[in-house]
């Protein structure tokens, strides 16, 4: 398990070395000035020009400016924001639990709903059930999202007025961020009421970035469960008398659920992407908005910072989803 | 009954005759699912309404009825059979930009799964063929693209070229590359080995008549599945870039881009925001369904139920 482990995080050097190339080379490729953009200064003199250059390290050769990148990224440097001068870093730590609170939701209600779903379908294989739960899946995995979310506002905080529009708490309520998850620093500042709002502000969103996960998790599961169910093994446990609910959730669902698992891991990534147009809709703040909105304000710093920490998010939840298939899996460690 | 049979094995079998026994096969497999006729129906329906747009609109895409300016649909209240769907803020007829928007959305679709699907197969062709470094340095490469989310590295892409629909698609293109890479190298790998493409080569092959002519036949079938999955998602995500901002620019009418114009208006006039979208959802849906019987159809050892 070790040395599976190190062949792993081997592989994924070069990868990070690559992804921090093209996250250094993002500014440079803009066009345009780099020093002028970076400054955010449009017009200056030559002196200035050549200042500011100084300063930003850019009138050294560029290997030495990708080394000197790269070296400030390993030690937590990524450069300060052009619009807000505030470090990118601290910036990211302060939005990043509210992404990872509204996914974290999302992948629950895809994990609830969409397993047993496929579950269901692939044992009343054909039937009307069957048939109507992988339509809807299809109809979940062919959604725009950002469309969906629309609807969901119309219907639910329009019409019915059942859900707020958008933001992550009622403005009625003001504490002190403590873990930076909304549902806990809800529970800790002990105002009545508080925690409902969230609640209430995290279902739309987390339903809308729910929805393609839960539809891949449903159709894996189907296929997963409908090959399993025609395994020996299964046929023998049938024989031997077990009851169809032993013979489906213990000896059939827990192998069924090796691939399964690879999906849920890849649906992270998946979600990151699916974050970027939720929070826009919802006005949630967390990454995802922070990129859209850095991409309109052309702040290149964050959108430079960002790329590449949302990579290294994603490479890292690869790493655990693989080891733990390495895990469930044996088989797979060599 | 015996005597027949072995004389028509005896005869040469044409490759035009088997050909269309393959397809006659094809069909009966793909027909077998009622999903995907259903799919390739809607999208055969749409292929003709984008090309016969300027016939069937019932308006044009652009001109603005200002007098007529939010009007809801025909049926609603306050409608007007002039303009089915109603009219958007400007008082453009949605019907008729929808019907424009097939063209978008079609060409978008056709066009990045051609972009990246030659791509694909040509990078995925070399690495499969010649491993060793080149191999190794292609995949590194594929690995680096698929650490980020596709929409992320596309929007980033739009910022350093600059927001317009053709740069949008390029971006797309680049996103959805490394799935067709990693596709023909499995194939050509698995390919590879075969005592054909020995014989091939001993017969005086070299190695571009190799990879194109004797191993890439044999690879089309994961490729035809996943190319139909890349047109769906570059229809998905060239929406939501437009949606964003950052894909067709208005006034364009682009499904996504119409959805981005209409989002101020959501709680005033559901009609200018439901309809761009139910046009999104059915075209992604038939082509997803089309895909899924196609997979069934093509590659049985791809078949899931």
């Amino acid at each position: 398990m070790f040395g599976f482990l190190l062949r792993r995080i081997a592989v994924l050097i070069p990868t990070f070395i690559g992804v921090s190339i093209i996250a250094f080379s993002f500014i440079r490729l803009l066009p345009g000035d780099p020093v002028a953009l970076l400054s955010g200064e449009r017009v200056m003199s030559p002196e200035r020009h050549a200042q500011i250059s100084a300063q930003l390290g850019m009138d050294r050769p560029l290997i030495v400016q990708y080394f000197d990148y790269l070296g400030g990224v390993l030690t937590g440097d990524f450069g300060s924001s052009i619009v807000s001068k505030k470090p990118i870093l601290e910036q990211f730590w302060a939005l990043f639990p509210a992404t990872v609170e509204l996914s974290f939701c999302a992948i629950v209600i895809a994990v609830a709903l969409g397993i047993p779903a496929g579950v269901i379908a692939a044992i009343k294989r054909g039937s009307i059930f069957d048939q109507g739960l992988m339509g809807i899946a299809l109809v979940g995995y062919s959604m725009p999202i950002f469309w969906w979310g629309l609807l969901l506002i119309i219907l639910f905080s329009g019409t019915l007025q059942w859900f707020p529009v958008s933001g992550r708490i009622s403005l009625m309520f003001f504490f002190p961020p403590v873990t930076g998850f909304m549902l806990i620093d809800s529970l800790l500042s002990g105002q009545k009421g508080a925690f409902a709002s969230a609640i209430s502000h995290l279902a739309l969103p987390s339903i809308v970035l729910a929805t393609i996960p839960l539809a891949v998790i449903a159709r894996q599961t189907r296929s997963a469960m409908l090959e399993v169910l025609s395994e020996d093994y299964v046929r023998t446990a049938r024989a031997k008398g077990l009851s169809p609910f032993r013979v489906v959730g213990i000896h059939a669902l827990r192998n069924a659920m090796i691939p399964v698992i690879t999906t849920i891991g890849l649906q992270i990534g998946v979600m990151l992407a699916g974050a970027i147009l939720t929070e826009t809709i919802f006005s949630w703040p967390g990454i995802g908005k922070w990129m859209v909105d850095s991409v309109f304000r052309r702040d290149y710093a964050v959108i430079q910072g960002g790329l590449l920490l949302i990579a290294a998010i994603i490479m890292f939840v690869n790493l655990i989803v693989d080891l733990l298939y390495g895990l469930i899996n044996p088989r797979i460690r060599h | 009954m015996a005597d027949t049979t072995v004389t028509k094995t005896a005869e040469p079998v044409s490759s035009a005759a088997m050909r269309r026994q393959m397809l006659r096969e094809f069909w009966f497999y793909f027909s077998e699912n009622r999903g995907a006729v259903l799919g390739l129906i809607i999208f055969v329906a749409l292929v003709i309404v984008a090309i016969f747009a300027s016939l069937i609109a019932p308006h044009s895409p652009f001109e603005q009825y200002r007098d007529f300016a939010l009007l809801p649909p025909a049926w609603a209240e306050g409608g007007n059979p002039s303009y089915l769907l109603g009219t958007d803020p400007v008082g453009r007829d949605i019907l008729s930009r929808l019907i424009y928007g097939a063209q978008y959305s079609l060409f978008i679709g056709v066009f990045v799964t051609t972009l990246s699907l030659t791509g694909g197969i040509i990078v995925g062709l070399i690495a499969g063929y010649y491993r060793g470094w080149i191999d190794t340095v292609i995949m590194r490469l594929m690995d680096i693209i698929l650490a980020f989310p596709s929409l992320l590295l596309a929007l980033v892409l739009v910022a350093i070229l600059g927001p317009s629909l053709t740069n949008g698609m390029i971006a797309i293109a680049l996103t959805l590359q490394p799935h067709f890479v990693r596709l023909t190298r499995a194939a050509v790998m698995a390919e590879k080995s075969r005592d054909y493409v020995t014989a091939a080569r001993l017969a005086g092959a070299g190695p571009i008549r190799l990879m194109f002519r004797t191993i890439l036949p044999n690879c089309t079938a994961p490729l035809i599945v996943q190319a139909t999955l890349s047109f769906s998602n570059a229809i998905l995500d060239a929406a939501a870039l437009g949606f964003l901002g950052m894909g067709a620019q208005p006034p364009a009418p682009e499904w996504g881009t119409m959805l981005a114009e209409a989002r101020e208006f959501i709680l005033r006039a559901w009609w200018v925001v439901t309809f761009p979208g139910v046009a999104i959802l059915v075209t992604v849906l038939a082509i997803n369904l089309m895909g899924d019987g196609l997979r069934d159809a093509l590659d049985p050892k791809l078949k899931r139920s």
